[in-house]
Parts: structure tokens; C-alpha cells; sequence
């Protein structure tokens, strides 16, 4: 969701958000308790469907589902020892699914229009919870997460530049403080834009 | 234009010494359309600024905005201040260009499409159209600063604050973000390092060691100032 929004106008960009997270909800509970590789083939089928039908962009779709392919690498091994085969096989294709459907939420779903679903949630319990503040906290997570990629990159590269490795505690230090300054200044400029008057 | 006003403004910055003030005794009004703001670095212009919106609150004396206090009523003074930081990545908050524009009216309790028609049309204004959908976070250090400005002017502000908005640019960016600020036609206070902005300005204010040591047309300030780093 870091930016990863593919623009389009099928069924599935469509969809209301609500709609889709309970689907997605569903869709990941259902595939848990399969127990038969066939259901999880068929699943798997109908995932592949849905790509489809939304019409992302290939390479975009398996940026998203790739890093746990590495995850699996190592993970259905070690289940295998333990469990055997039909067990790890089954875990790696649930997670698979899992992944795979998030990642065409991920795709599908603007930042804005989880934010205006979370008020949706939210407004019934309105007396209790900000729903906008709930909104603007996953709003800046999501933010924050290249902006910390971005400081750890600078920091390394700083340290190459000046020819030493460092221990983590090098790194670490940096990092924090930069991403301290980096929240100070976010806040700042978030009053500048007039949240939290 | 609007009237901004200092009255007797100090500034110290909590734990300072007591003779550590980063502003002392500021009495100014600024009503002027285009107001450049120099000084080196340090010298406090940054707090100065920062006061018109409330960002830095005075330790003594009162900053008002068309007769409004910054301070009581912050509120109401920052949707006339739209303010630009120096880095344009600390004032992103959405992942995607159009949805950090979109952000701003979020809270103006505007319809769904009169936000869509606001923000298209402001984006189609800074040549953002293009990359409306593309993450923020990749776009360059000129396209970053665009987005600021286009994210502060879409709430149309009848102030507009830069502070250093082109420090972190190179020059064909900082061209074309000066090009665009002598566009605009709410009143501006702009801090600079770039002298050849203010030119063309109505006032520039020199601030030195927290106080206002020139403050005249540009061609006399500006000499002040020059004269001052000689």
C-alpha cells in the first residue's frame, strides 16, 4: 500500500472497501481450514481469476507476492521435517492464497479509500474512538515506512562513504535519532495543514 | 492583503539561558504583497515565520492575522497561512501525489467531489496530472517541493509561507518553484538564501542575532545585508 495503488477501473477497483476487507477476511478464514489440496488448487485457481479481473499489471502483482516465496523457501523445508510433506505443502499454499489476496487489495484499494472505509467502522462507535484519528495514525504508518527505508539507506551510505562498517549500535543510533527528527518535523508540518487544531 | 502583526515579540527556546533569545523585541507589520526574509543562518528568521502560523509561540509579546491570535486562535489563523517547509519530505503524509493534495480539504468538511474537482484541478496547475497516482516517496527533490506547494495551495490560503522552499534544490528546480511563487497571488512571505528572488519583492526584512537590523524596498535591504556578510 506504500504507493503500490494500480489505477484501473475494473469491477474489483470498483468494489466498495467494505466490502472488499470483508471479503478479504473471509477469503483468508476459509482458506485456513481447508484440508484438501484440491480446495486449495481450486482457491488458488479463482485467486489467479480475480488478478485477472482486476487487470494489474503482472510485474506489480509478483513484487507483491515474491518476498514470501523466500519465506516459503525456507520455511517448507523445516515443516516438512517436522510435519511431512502434504502438511508443509498444504501451509505453504494457505499462506500463498493468504498473501495473494492481500496483495490484490493492496493493489486495488487507494490509502484514501481505506481511510474513508475505517470511518465507515468507525462512526458507530464514534463516542469512543476518533475514527479520523484512527484514519491518519494507518495513514502515517503506511507513510512512514519508506521514509525510514529512506533514512537507513542514507545512514549506510554515509558509512560506506566514510570507509567502516560500524556495529549495529552505529547504525542504530543514527537511524533513531534522524527518524525522531523526521516525526517532529511530520508533526509540525501535519499542524501547518491544520490536523489537531 | 492581510495584516500580520508582532507586537513586541520575544522568543526563547524552553531550557535556553535567560539571555539566550532566539528573536528579541520583533515589532513589525506586514502588509505588503511580497515579503522576502534574509539572514544567516541562525539568526532566527526560521522562529520568525514560524510564529505567523503558530507553529513557535512567543515567550512574550503576540503575533496576530488579520486581528486573529496565533495563539488562541490557531486554528482559524492556519486555514489563512498555508506554510512550505525547507524539506518537502517531512510535509508528505498520503503515499500518492493526488491523495497528499487531497489530504488538505480532507478536514474542510468538503463534499467527495467538490475535493475531486478542487484537487484535479490543482494538481492540472502544477503540471502534477501525470503523476497524480505514482507514491510521493518517488518522486524527485523538484516534483517533491511542487506537491508541497500545490498540497497548501489547493486549501487556497490568503498567506502563503516559504521557508527556504528551494535550499534543497538544484537550480532548474529552484527556477521553477521561484517561478511559480512570483505567480501567485496570495501574499507571500518567502525566507531565502536566494537573493535575486526578492528582487522584485515589496519589502525584505535582514534579521541578525534575533533582531531586525534592515528592513526596507530590496535594493536597500539587501545592500544592508550584503554589507552585514562583508
Amino acid at each position: 500500500m506504500i504507493g503500490l495503488y494500480s489505477p484501473g477501473t475494473s469491477l474489483i477497483h470498483r468494489a466498495p472497501t467494505l466490502l472488499k476487507l470483508l471479503l478479504l477476511s473471509l477469503g483468508v478464514g476459509v482458506v485456513a481450514l481447508f484440508g484438501d489440496p484440491r480446495q486449495l488448487g481450486v482457491a488458488l485457481i479463482v485467486v489467479v481469476a480475480l488478478f485477472i479481473i482486476a487487470g494489474v499489471p503482472l510485474k506489480a502483482s509478483v513484487r507483491q507476492i515474491a518476498p514470501i516465496l523466500w519465506m516459503l523457501l525456507l520455511a517448507v523445508p523445516v515443516q516438512a521435517l517436522l510435519a511431512g510433506w502434504l502438511v508443509a505443502g498444504l501451509m505453504a499454499g494457505r499462506l500463498l492464497i493468504a498473501v495473494a489476496l492481500a496483495a490484490l487489495f493492496t493493489l486495488t484499494t487507494t490509502v484514501t479509500a481505506v481511510l474513508e472505509a475505517f470511518d465507515q467502522l468507525l462512526r458507530p462507535f464514534s463516542r469512543w474512538i476518533d475514527a479520523e484519528r484512527v484514519g491518519l495514525l494507518v495513514a502515517l504508518t503506511i507513510r512512514c515506512i519508506p521514509l525510514v527505508t529512506e533514512i537507513v539507506s542514507e545512514v549506510l551510505e554515509a558509512r560506506t562513504a566514510r570507509g567502516t562498517r560500524g556495529t549495529l549500535r552505529a547504525l542504530a543510533v543514527p537511524v533513531i535519532v534522524r527518524s525522531l527528527y523526521a516525526a517532529d518535523a511530520l508533526g509540525e508540518a501535519l499542524a501547518a495543514r491544520g490536523v489537531d487544531d | 492583503m492581510s495584516s500580520i502583526t508582532f507586537d513586541r515579540v520575544s522568543h526563547r527556546f524552553e531550557g535556553a539561558a535567560a539571555s539566550g533569545y532566539t528573536l528579541r523585541d520583533i515589532r513589525l507589520t506586514l502588509t505588503e504583497s511580497r515579503i522576502g526574509i534574509v539572514g544567516a543562518n541562525g539568526s532566527g528568521k526560521s522562529t520568525l515565520v514560524r510564529m505567523i502560523n503558530g507553529l513557535v509561540t512567543p515567550t512574550e509579546g503576540s503575533v496576530t492575522v488579520d486581528g486573529l491570535s496565533v495563539k488562541k486562535q490557531a486554528r482559524e489563523v492556519r486555514r489563512r497561512v498555508g506554510f512550505i517547509f525547507t524539506n518537502p519530505d517531512n510535509q508528505i503524509v498520503m503515499p500518492t501525489v493526488e491523495e497528499d493534495v487531497a489530504f488538505t480539504l480532507r478536514r474542510r468538511g468538503l463534499s467527495a467531489a467538490e475535493i475531486a474537482e478542487r484537487t484535479a484541478r490543482t494538481l492540472d496547475r502544477f503540471g502534477l496530472t501525470a503523476l497524480a497516482d505514482r507514491p510521493a516517496h518517488r518522486l524527485s527533490g523538484g516534483q517533491k517541493q511542487l506537491l508541497a506547494l500545490a498540497a497548501v495551495l489547493v486549501a487556497e490560503p490568503a498567506i502563503v509561507v516559504a521557508d527556504e522552499p528551494t535550499t534543497l534544490l538544484d537550480a532548474r528546480n529552484t527556477r521553477r518553484i521561484q517561478e511559480l511563487l512570483r505567480t501567485l497571488s496570495q501574499q507571500l512571505i518567502v525566507v531565502t538564501h536566494q537573493l535575486d528572488l526578492l528582487d522584485d519583492f515589496d519589502r525584505v526584512i535582514v534579521v541578525e542575532n534575533g533582531e531586525v537590523v534592515a528592513d526596507d524596498r530590496p535594493a536597500i535591504a539587501l545592500g544592508a545585508y550584503r554589507a552585514l556578510l562583508s
